[in-house]
């Protein structure tokens, strides 16, 4: 049995421990904020937390969760408000949308380590999340807009 | 004059089995009724647990998943796998008819009650440095845990290696307890830390190389060692990780399981943290730390530590696009979104590649391993794990990718053999 919690639910869910977290997630609890990119771990579009670090949840069995808490693009914030999504509204971030559930999870965990990132710390944590609408701009501008709301000061250059 | 040689050879090897024999006998030690649990004080079995973690004891004679100490985990040596066994203080199949001085011969000579002699993948050429009350704590506690029945499984070794009595003579080549003398210019704890480490802990079993003959090398100890598919880096100076071992860091490692500077214990590394040292006090962290600092002469390499972080931190990475490299194209895109430390200070929970050994040691198999099978979360740094890459990567990403870190974050000759490397990292479990 793979017990863990998604989003602050128990789950506990008979199968393979080798089975991709992310089929877990998408296709055994339903959530379907999370995406499948290239299956590898190369892309990012299906990016979630375990005990708050992001992680591709795409290569990582889900007998390695046993135990964490998980957490999807639908409970970053119970009311969708987390300062990334609000910063992701307002600068209107996404064009075909597809990467953008992995973008903002690695993100939170950026803020985390960087509460005030530069465009280098940007670039090397982002460097695996791809977006092949190229909002690599727009998501930059909507991290320093998310770091800025949630320090209450303007962010290094 | 053929028959008088022949006869002649015959009665020499018949003497010098019978020698060999002669030598190689130790006598029975009665068996015992199993002591009843309650025979033993509460506070000898509680210091005896804190003990038989700081021996491992658990890391060999308990199968994962299955009943502790009851043995049957397959130990690979060059001669052959090597079951452990159970010990347990079931009667019949575990140590249950083991008295106290039986318990004592084993740690001490490596005989078995019944006096057939141990292979020296029991540690006995550590353990005879453990004083007579910690050895007593241990009985205490081993024949106070719940006695399982578990057979032993037959040892994978050939004839004629497996024949006991031939250890007299591995011991006469190679097993000459000493005590430990005291050193005046040293010390307490590193006289505590140092009776952990050569005894019990037996920390060189797995950091110092062995020869052809399966013995510790006396020539170089702790100078690092391939074990069970990792590698067991050097604890001398001559350790490869860019910045010192010093005291704090040593204490902050082996009670936490990593630290920024030097990274996350991995492997059977971290089973020695987060299981064999778990219930071990401070103060002996502490010791072992002291003692481990001074043997890589750490306080020599310290002055420097500060130019050497500033060194390893300055290192160039290309930035997405800039490099048509694949290693450098792979580790932006997977390893780079944890990995990467962009404000010239490493970060606890961003293990920084360039500060670890896993990238300097003279063997890639740790970086093979961790990017194949990833790090749980019960391992290296509790509650943060890496996935596996192992079904991601082709064997040639991996290969690319391990080559491009070793050029671009040390300053280290290429790893020779990695195409072969890669491929032992995948048939590791």
């Amino acid at each position: 049995m793979n017990t863990f919690t998604v989003n602050g639910q128990p789950i506990a869910l008979p199968g393979d421990a080798e089975t991709p977290l992310l089929w877990v997630i998408r296709d055994q609890i339903g959530l379907k904020g999370t995406k499948f990119g290239c299956g590898i771990g190369l892309c990012g579009a299906c990016t979630v937390h375990v005990d708050g670090r992001a992680i591709r949840s795409c290569i990582t069995p889900v007998g390695a969760v046993v135990g964490a808490a998980v957490v999807t693009i639908e409970g970053l914030d119970p009311r969708g408000q987390h300062p990334l999504q609000q910063a992701w509204i307002e600068t209107q971030v996404p064009q075909c949308g597809y990467c953008q559930s992995g973008q903002i999870m690695q993100a939170a965990t950026l803020l985390k380590d960087y509460p005030q990132p530069s465009d280098a710390n940007i670039d090397a944590v982002m460097s695996g999340n791809l977006c092949r609408c190229m909002a690599y701009v727009r998501i930059r501008k909507a991290i320093k807009l998310a770091a800025e709301r949630t320090l209450g000061e303007p962010p290094h250059a | 004059m053929l028959k008088k040689l022949f006869l002649g050879l015959f009665v020499l090897l018949l003497a010098s089995a019978l020698a060999l024999y002669a030598l190689s006998w130790r006598a029975e030690i009665e068996p015992i009724a199993r002591p009843a649990p309650a025979a033993f004080s509460a506070q000898l079995v509680a210091r005896g647990e804190v003990l038989a973690g700081i021996g491992n004891c658990a890391a060999c004679h308990t199968v994962k998943g299955r009943a502790a100490f009851a043995g049957g985990r397959a130990l690979a040596t060059p001669f052959g796998d090597i079951y452990t066994t159970n010990i347990t203080p079931d009667s019949d199949t575990g140590i249950g008819n083991w008295s106290a001085a039986a318990f004592q011969r084993a740690m001490r000579e490596g005989v078995r009650r019944d006096g057939a002699h141990l292979f020296p993948v029991f540690p006995y050429t550590h353990f005879n440095l453990v004083a007579d009350e910690d050895v007593s704590a241990l009985y205490a506690y081993f024949m106070t845990r719940p006695p399982i029945h578990a057979e032993a499984v037959d040892n994978g070794v050939p004839f004629p290696l497996n024949v006991r009595a031939l250890q007299a003579g591995w011991k006469m080549l190679f097993f000459d307890p000493q005590p430990l003398r005291p050193d005046p210019g040293k010390s307490p704890e590193w006289h505590r830390g140092r009776y952990l480490a050569e005894g019990l802990a037996h920390c060189a079993a797995c950091h110092t190389p062995r020869n052809k003959l399966g013995a510790e090398l006396a020539a170089a100890p702790y100078l690092g060692a391939p074990i069970d598919g990792w590698f067991a880096p050097a604890l001398t100076a001559a350790n490869p990780a860019p910045l010192p071992w010093t005291e704090a860091e040593l204490s902050a490692y082996l009670r936490t399981g990593a630290t920024a500077l030097h990274g996350v214990a991995a492997g059977p590394m971290s089973d020695v943290v987060h299981q064999g040292l778990r219930l071990a006090p401070d103060a002996d962290i502490h010791a072992l730390a002291v003692y481990f600092a001074d043997l890589s002469q750490a306080g020599q390499a310290a002055p420097n530590a500060r130019a050497a972080l500033q060194k390893a931190m300055a290192r160039p990475v290309p930035a997405s696009g800039q490099s048509a490299e694949r290693g450098a194209n792979l580790y932006l895109a997977a390893c780079a979104s944890c990995h990467s430390n962009s404000n010239g200070a490493p970060q606890l929970l961003r293990p920084e590649l360039t500060l670890n050994s896993a990238l300097t040691a003279p063997d890639p198999a740790n970086l093979l391993r961790v990017i194949v099978h990833g790090v749980g979360r019960d391992e290296g740094l509790p509650g943060v794990m890496m996935p596996p890459f192992g079904a991601a990567l082709s064997d040639r990403d991996i290969a690319e990718l391990a080559a491009y870190l070793r050029r671009t974050r040390t300053d280290l000759p290429p790893w020779p053999e990695l195409d072969a490397d890669v491929a032992a990292a995948r048939r590791q479990p």
